[in-house]
């Protein structure tokens, strides 16, 4: 049975109002004075509807902010490691959230294992300027996570050490398309 | 060093230092250099924009300047791509849909080959190759949850490899902040 359980949102849940105003505003907002004026203008609703609908959107998460959004490489950020960890599942959830607040770590989510062959249970993707500084932040990571990290090497073969942990750096990215929601 | 052929050079010639005075670009690589209110609105905006009527005055109270600059100066960062988005950022799921990461351990050999096999399913959001035994990494993104396994086995049947699928239990978080 699994410990952790996750909140499923589904388009379902979205009002006809509210799928349009993904659909005018996934490829971003306007960057004029009044931008929600003009959102308001094109769903034929009052700014005063155009806000409410915003916050409300924002307080059950289907909106996780407003933001801007920079390219990593033109801000120097041009090392990303994807760390994964062995951590003892019944600290995972206290653990990946201290984890997952930490300053450099972009996206923090608790996997399941598949063993032997994967045995690392959360992933905490971390970006930085150079190699030393993206090794360094696995080295903080570790730091959390030291005393829960599991080790599988009792009963195994001299040839088969299972470590627990490891970075993954990118060394090209293959593909990558946008989600947007489908008229 | 001559960089008259720099990449760089053509997304824009002028237009760009009169309004900020900023982005100014290194030869070397893509990095580009940022005036101090560049620097400020990207830190800020990060974090997210306040959802009022005239969210760029309030910006620029906090970063003492006016609503003008502040719209030309966003507006700039946007047309230059140093910012890729500007507005909501979604909860994927909400948009409808399901997702999962997935990876392969390709055999070097085949890794080209492989490559063209796994993209060429229109799920495949994103794909990244990296260091380690399982060196091909890939977002698969759905429309309803029950196909997200069809696709899973159509690439291994496609491949001949096998799927490490490993979908989220649970989310800490996910944004980022990248301090200029």
């Amino acid at each position: 049975m699994s410990t952790v359980t996750q909140e499923h949102l589904t388009k379902e849940n979205l009002t006809e109002q509210e799928r349009q105003y993904i659909l005018l505003t996934q490829n971003g907002i306007p960057i004029i004075e009044k931008p929600y004026h003009a959102i308001a203008e094109q769903m034929n609703l009052s700014v005063e509807q155009v806000l409410t609908l915003t916050k409300s959107m924002q307080e059950r998460g289907i909106i996780r902010r407003i933001a801007a959004v920079p390219n990593h490489y033109k801000l120097g950020y041009q090392y990303n490691g994807m760390t994964v960890w062995d951590i003892d599942d019944a600290q995972a959830e206290k653990l990946g959230d201290a984890v997952g607040r930490l300053p450099f770590v972009s996206h923090c989510y608790l996997r399941p294992r598949f063993l032997p062959e994967w045995n690392y249970n959360l992933f905490a993707m971390v970006h930085g300027k150079t190699p030393e500084s993206i090794a360094e932040y696995r080295g903080q990571i570790k730091e959390l996570l030291k005393e829960i990290l599991v080790t599988r090497n009792h009963d195994t073969g001299q040839n088969s050490i299972t470590k627990s942990n490891d970075m993954l750096t990118s060394t090209a990215i293959l593909k990558k398309t946008g989600l947007r929601l489908k008229q | 060093m001559d960089n008259s052929n720099s990449p760089l050079k053509s997304e824009s010639t002028d237009n760009s230092k009169s309004a900020s005075k900023g982005i100014s670009k290194s030869r070397k690589c893509q990095t580009v250099e940022l005036s101090a209110l560049e620097k400020s609105l990207i830190n800020l905006l990060q974090h997210g924009l306040p959802v009022c009527e005239r969210p760029f005055a309030q910006i620029a109270e906090e970063v003492s300047s006016t609503e003008q600059a502040v719209i030309e100066c966003l507006k700039n960062l946007r047309s230059e791509k140093v910012l890729t988005r500007f507005g909501p950022m979604f909860d994927a799921a909400s948009l409808g849909g399901a997702f999962t990461l997935a990876a392969i351990a390709v055999p070097e050999e085949d890794f080209d080959f492989v490559t063209e096999q796994v993209n060429s399913f229109e799920q495949i959001a994103h794909n990244y190759r990296r260091d380690h035994d399982f060196n091909m990494w890939f977002v698969i993104a759905t429309e309803a949850a029950d196909e997200i396994e069809q696709v899973v086995k159509a690439i291994e049947c496609k491949t001949g490899l096998k799927v490490l699928n490993v979908p989220k239990l649970k989310e800490f978080y996910v944004g980022l902040y990248l301090p200029v």
